[in-house]
Parts: structure tokens; sequence; C-alpha cells
């Protein structure tokens, strides 16, 4: 409570009455452009409070005039966003794998869209560039586990490999070594056979016996595999686990039966099928 | 004036006790309706407490401190949600304790990780993250792989998250271990922990190791993380707040 206001000698300014100890307290003015500024912000704050949430009440709070809530924006600007790309997604829905291909304007936005999805969910397992890991297929060469034309691309990507999705490829081989099929000394004569397919070493006629006995019915007599089951080829040397002896032994000995997600549980069907197109164009598409 | 403004200053006292009153005020007319709005949590099926395992794993999450450089909240934006998946819901969140939203991303969001990748990947990713990601910065993690998971105290765990308001039953805790042990075998019988855990992801995720390692843990909660609502099946006006 201010007692007694006086005119401070030295600067001019009135005091503000306040006094401690003998100490004085000058009351300056603020400067006038901090003062409109506080003013304009209590007036934005009223006028945002009218329009937008922002009461909060014990069992709700005000909406405002505008409406706005960020989650209905979202939806709107989504829609508005589906509704540019209409006029292609339409259609990519709508055509076959094979007619996109051929359609020069369809081919150019699949692959754009693809591209992009891909490197959305795909790369993080195939590699930026489609080339793969260990364990991880190259999709850019023209060895394929399911099938390289893009039909069999399409449905590999929306049910995956192994998975808990209805469709999804299945195919298991089993842990020879682990489970007591054969025995150590089988599993490794059985890898030296498969060594031998690709020119690698020199095969055992036990190998080859037992090679008769567990692994053609999948891996083919000649052991170029077969796409159905997903049992690769095994005469080209391309190794998705490595082909170096240690590591064909443990593939027999533990199998390895690698899984990839059902991507139709979470994209709709035009990404997939731009990614098919995508994919099958990274040069191994048959 | 019923109170001197002298009166106030010159008084420790009396000013400790005023102030705390004032900005308790702010502090109310924020907190309060939190508890009481209607549509802070959405209503929505499938959200349930962590199963023992991914209990377990969550634990680890946390020890690891993955907050730090992974978030676990989808904002509700169009270039979150084409990248991520739908946005996060209150309702996702509504039994961490403590939630793991995070507030950087160094690494990429995780909200929604569950499914998304193979749990072979999960395994190379976190033993050596550059051996399949060649332009990640993110440490390894080899010794998650070798470490057992430490697991007698599971149902303690549930019970203090119980204590707090995580609605762990007498028969969970009760089954924890038992629950725990099965969902990392696939050759067990998933039916009762399915039946306490629905949508509980059951596997041997670390392959490498025939005992439970702590990356056992780790990888079960990041298969189900984002994956107990159905949002195909979710009408819009249930999500607005």
């Amino acid at each position: 409570m201010p007692t007694k206001i006086e005119k401070d000698v030295l600067s001019g300014q009135d005091t503000t009455g306040h006094e401690w100890d003998g100490i004085k307290e000058l009351n300056t003015p603020l400067p006038t452009w901090w003062v409109y500024t506080f003013y304009v912000t209590i007036v934005f704050a009223v006028v945002y409070c009218a329009l937008y949430p922002s009461w909060p009440w014990f069992t709700g709070h005000t909406q405002g005039l505008l409406g706005y809530s960020n989650r209905t924006e979202l939806t709107r600007e989504l829609d508005a966003q589906a509704k540019e790309r209409a006029a292609f997604v339409d259609r990519i829905r709508a055509a076959s794998l094979a007619d996109i291909r051929k359609d020069p304007e369809l081919f150019n936005f699949a692959m754009a869209g693809g591209r992009s999805a891909f490197q959305t969910n795909c790369m993080q397992c195939h590699g930026a560039g489609g080339a793969g890991n260990t364990g991880f297929p190259n999709l850019v060469d023209d060895d394929w586990l399911w099938g390289g034309n893009i039909d069999q691309i399409y449905a590999t990507i929306q049910h995956g490999v192994r998975n808990a999705d209805d469709n999804s490829r299945q195919s298991l081989m089993p842990r020879f070594g682990a489970d007591g099929i054969l025995t150590a000394p089988q599993v490794a004569a059985v890898t030296d056979y498969v060594l031998s397919l690709s020119g690698h070493g020199k095969a055992t006629p036990e190998g080859a016996k037992i090679w008769q006995e567990q692994c053609v019915a999948c891996h083919q007599a000649d052991g170029k595999g077969n796409q159905e089951l997903g049992a690769p080829n095994l005469t080209d040397g391309i190794w998705l686990y490595g082909g170096d002896r240690d590591s064909i032994y443990r593939s027999i000995f533990f199998a390895r039966n690698g899984s990839m997600p059902a991507w139709g549980q979470r994209l709709d069907d035009a990404t997939i099928k731009m990614l098919a197109v995508y994919v099958h164009s990274l040069g191994g598409g048959r | 004036m019923f109170i001197r403004h002298e009166t106030i200053e010159k008084n420790v006292i009396l000013m400790v006790v005023l102030t705390l009153i004032t900005v308790s005020i702010g502090g109310l007319v924020q907190i309060i309706p939190l508890f009481t709005i209607e549509s802070t949590i959405e209503r929505v099926d499938g959200v349930r407490p962590y199963s023992p395992l991914e209990q377990m794993g969550r634990n680890i999450y946390v020890r690891e401190g993955c907050y730090l450089c992974h978030s676990q909240q989808i904002r509700p934006f169009k270039d979150e949600v084409e990248r991520y998946g739908p946005y996060s819901l209150a309702a996702e969140s509504m039994y961490d304790r403590p939630f793991q939203w995070g507030s950087k991303r160094t690494g990429p969001d995780l909200a929604r990780v569950g499914g998304r990748y193979s749990n072979d990947w999960h395994v190379a990713h976190l033993v050596s993250p550059r051996a399949v990601v060649p332009e990640s910065v993110m440490p390894a993690y080899p010794f998650l792989a070798q470490r057992k998971l430490d697991y007698a105290d599971i149902a303690d765990h549930l019970k203090a998250l119980r204590a707090v308001g995580t609605p762990y039953s007498d028969e969970m805790i009760a089954n924890a271990r038992a629950d725990l042990v099965a969902q990392v075998n696939p050759d067990a019988d998933p039916t009762a922990l399915l039946k306490r855990y629905p949508r509980a992801v059951v596997g041997k995720f670390n392959g490498q190791s025939e005992a439970i390692t702590e990356l056992d843990a780790l990888i079960a909660y990041l298969q189900m993380m984002g994956t107990l609502v159905r949002f195909g099946d979710l009408p819009p006006e249930r999500l607005r707040q």
C-alpha cells in the first residue's frame, strides 16, 4: 500500500512509496511498446479461447466456435490427399499387375509410390537398394525363393512368409541335427555334398545317399530347389545364410526358416501393387 | 485493505502460504480435469496389461534407456501417420508405468513396431545394428542375447504394478512365471496365456539361445507394441477427444 509517493531528485521519477530500511524504490514506467504488446497478447488469448478448445471443466472442455480438433483435422487432410491421388490410385487398384507395367503413366506412378513405400517399410531388412543381407533375400538378383514373376512377388508381399497370416508362404525345413534326424558326421557329409552342387569340394558317397533320402523332396535331385516350397536353389552359389562350410553346416543342423510379415495387414492393396511393380523392376523380375 | 502489501512482504510464512495457494490454483485447474474429463482416455477395446514376458522386456527397455532415442508416440500429423501408422491413443498408454513416450527421435518411433519385422531381424539388429541397417547409429546390444533373463521375481513386479493401479488379477499373478515361460516356448499350449493376455505373440524370439534371455523378453515387448487396438473396426467418433 503506497504511503508516501515522492519525486526522486536525481532521476525526476516518482517513487513507489515503499520503503525498506530507508531504501526507496523508483516507479519507472514500462516502455510503451512493451505495454501495448502485453495488451495485444491479452486480446489474442481471449479470441483464442473463444475460437479453439481451451478451458477444461470437470467432465469436458469448451469446444470453441471453430469446432477444431487435431484428429478431425488430420482425417480431413488425409481425405484430401486420398482424393488428390485417387486419379492414379483408383486406376492402379482396378488394373492388373501386367496392365500397370504396360501403361507408362501408371508404371511411373507405381514406381514412385513403390519406391517410397519400399524405403519406409522394406529397406530395414532388404537394404535401401534391395540388395538384402545375411538372412534377408537380395531382391536385385534373379534368384527367387518363392518365385520372381510379378504375381508371385505380389503374393509374397501381401501374405508374407511363415507368419500367422492364413495365406502366408509356408514350409518348414527340419532341424536335421538339433532334432536328431541326422548325426553330426552325417550333417557334415551332406554339407560336403551340398557344397559340391555348386562346384566346391568333393562329395562322399555317404553324403550323396543322405541327400537322396532327406533333401531331394524339396530341393530336387539336381539341387535346383522348388519355388512352390521356398526351397532354395543350391547349385547357383547364391547363399542367403552364407556359403562357407560352417554356415551351410549350421543351416542343415539348425535349419533357418526365415519369416516375413504379411504386409496386406498393414498396407492397402494399391500400395502393395506398387511395391510389387517396384520390386519386380529392381533387376531380377521374371 | 484486508491484507496490507507490507504485511505480506514482511512475513515469510504468510507469503509462502499465499504463494502456494496461488500456484496450486493454476496447477489444479490443469490437473483435476485430466482425471474427470471422460474423453481423455478413448474407449477402445483390446488394451490389456502387459504379459509377464512383455513386462520384463519393458523393464529392459527402460533399463537400457531406449526412450532417449526412440519415442513411442505417433502424433496426429499426416507425415507421421503415413510413415508409422495410426496415431497413438491415450488408451494405448493406459498401463504404461512409467510411460515411455520419449521426446526425441534419434531413431524412429516405435509405437507401432510390433509385427513390422521378423524375430530374426530383431535379433540381428539388436546384436549388431549395422549388420542389417548400414546407416544406423544405434549402439549394439549383443550382451542381451547372452544374459539369462532373471524372472524369479516376476510375480512381485506384477504385484507392484497392481498396487499402483494396473488391473492384474490374482490368477495372473499366481500364473506369472508359468505364463512367462509359456510365451517363449512355441511348443507349449498357449491357450491359458492367450486367455489372460489376448493377442500376445508366442515364440522363441531369440533363436540363438536355448535359454530364456533378456533378448527374448525385449523382442516379445517390441513385437506387441501398438498391436492391441484394431484400428480398422474403430469408428472415428470414438477417437475424438
